[in-house]
């Protein structure tokens, strides 16, 4: 009995390093063979095949959105909302999370405000800021801004709370001035929180790209995803949810390659 | 050194410290009169919660007495100056920063720039025989080696004093006696007056001319010990009757109110 375990303990071992042995490409490759045939599963079962059109057909549609002459403006327009609207609210937060951890005055008026609007979708304000800002690139990027900043400001000022105070103390005896402190000391034991921030602040920017494009824009991935639900075309739908994916794969390999590079002095921690 | 006229490096003068909690008031420090000397390797022992770590804040500046005045070449101390070092604990590396950035860190803030801060930078890790690890991260080091950096760091900044907080307290046993052997060493050269906290009673008798007995609640000073054994000191020190004899004559009077 005993030594029935230990063979089969034995198995597990070398079938655990077997698979630590694939590289993570072929595991990618895995990965995507199975999608596609599960993909392929949800389109021939009749409950989800109205949804799910199959890969050729879906494929297809590219080229029939392309001809209509809206693929390429819908993708600039949405990828031009999502950029400003993170880069706005990356340009506010960085400052504001500053504040709110060095002055308690600014952390204890604005952080309830913040921990209120976070909770509230997007889509459930989207109305008050058309109302404001009326319809056009204004209102989408405006959504896009204030669903990143929050998520962003809350990170960074987590960030900024959780700079080892040893470590301003031993620039201090070193001669630091406060310039200093800033610069060489808060700014990079920052930066690991400003990546993460970074990161789910681009998360957010597409995860809001619907709400965001509900404001009567004429273009966009989100709009256009719910105008093809009212004409009721699957194939392209089903592409555009796709696209969306991928970009916010896209951009989530690039953030962390850039900050594998910046904070390489880090312990490795994978999340 | 009787007759021998010496400077005043550091003073206190009727220290207190009182730190506010939830409970209200507590002293940590009180009336602590003491005189550091031009020169001089002092250490301070205590149980811990005596406030000498408190007591080496004042000392550089990252904490105000409550009352009382703490002085440096006989002037007030106000915040932290580069004529007072520090050592701490907890290393205090930039972890952001490579050994090498991490001396020259300290060389910047003085100034120095350039490739006259990187030719520096190395000497004072040679000093540490840390030269082959310059392009490390602190991450990669261990714990003796990161405080090795520290100490190369804090003797880049040209200190008058060194203030080291229980610098050895978190390493083990062997390497903690090959960095003492090293600090003795390098104090024996240059004699930079130190203010050494510990707890660990032997080590104060192996490095201090003179030890500082602190008892706790409050923080007070019990009484101070002359360590008259001849420098350079090397560890075979530790198994003479002599240091043995003075090291538990510290011991009793750091332990008396416990026993």
């Amino acid at each position: 009995m005993a030594k029935s375990t230990d063979k089969q303990k034995k198995k597990d071992k070398r079938l655990h390093s077997f698979l630590l042995k694939i590289p993570a490409r072929v595991w990618l490759l895995i990965s995507l063979i199975l999608a596609m045939a599960l993909w392929y599963v949800l389109s021939i079962i009749p409950a989800t095949s109205r949804a799910f059109p199959n890969v050729v057909e879906t494929m297809a549609s590219l080229k029939t959105m392309i001809d209509r002459g809206v693929f390429f403006k819908d993708l600039s327009s949405s990828l031009i909302s999502v950029g400003l609207g993170f880069i706005i609210a990356f340009l506010l937060a960085l400052p504001v999370a500053i504040l709110m951890a060095w002055y308690l005055p600014v952390r204890k008026i604005l952080n309830p405000w913040i921990q209120f609007i976070r909770n509230i979708p997007p889509l459930a304000y989207v109305p008050l800021i058309v109302i404001c800002a009326g319809v056009g690139r204004r209102p989408q990027v405006i959504v896009i801004t204030i669903a990143c900043f929050l998520t962003m400001c809350v990170t960074i000022y987590q960030g900024v709370m959780n700079v080892d105070e040893t470590l301003i103390k031993a620039a201090k005896v070193l001669g630091a001035s406060d310039r200093d402190i800033f610069i060489r000391v808060i700014t990079p034991a920052t930066l690991p929180f400003i990546m993460t921030a970074v990161r789910l602040g681009a998360s957010v920017a597409l995860t809001t790209l619907i709400a965001a494009e509900s404001t009567g824009a004429v273009a966009g991935l989100g709009m256009r995803i719910r105008s093809l639900s009212n004409s009721f075309e699957p194939a392209p739908m089903l592409l555009y949810i796709i696209i969306i994916g991928i970009i916010g794969m896209l951009i989530e390999t690039g953030i962390r390659h850039l900050e594998r590079r910046l904070t390489r002095w880090q312990d490795k921690r994978e999340m | 050194m009787a007759g021998q006229e010496r400077n005043v490096k550091l003073k206190l003068e009727n220290v207190c410290k009182v730190f506010k909690n939830r409970d209200g008031e507590s002293l940590v420090l009180e009336d602590i009169n003491l005189d550091i000397y031009d020169n001089e390797f002092l250490c301070v022992v205590g149980p811990s919660g005596c406030g000498k770590s408190t007591l080496l804040n004042i000392l550089a500046g990252l904490t105000e007495a409550s009352s009382g005045t703490a002085y440096c070449n006989g002037n007030p101390i106000e915040g932290t100056g580069t004529e007072r070092g520090v050592v701490f604990q907890q290393y205090a590396l930039f972890p952001w920063l490579t050994v090498k950035k991490n001396v020259r860190f300290a060389l910047e803030m003085r100034g120095i720039k350039g490739k006259e801060a990187d030719k520096l930078a190395m000497e004072y890790l040679e000093g540490v025989h840390l030269s082959d690890y310059a392009n490390h991260y602190p991450k990669e080091l261990s714990g003796g080696m990161k405080q090795r950096v520290a100490i190369a760091r804090a003797y880049a900044a040209e200190p008058e004093v060194l203030l080291m907080d229980e610098p050895f307290g978190a390493l083990d046993a062997q390497t903690r006696m090959v960095l003492q052997s090293d600090l003795l060493e390098t104090w024996n050269k240059d004699r930079k007056t130190c203010f050494f906290i510990t707890h660990d009673v032997e080590e104060a008798v192996f490095l201090a001319q003179r030890i500082v007995v602190m008892s706790t609640h409050p923080g007070r000073i019990v009484s101070t010990i002359d360590v008259p054994l001849p420098y350079p000191r090397t560890q075979e020190l530790k198994m003479t009757p002599e240091f043995n004899e003075i090291r538990m004559n510290a011991w009793k009077q750091v332990y008396s109110d416990i026993l």
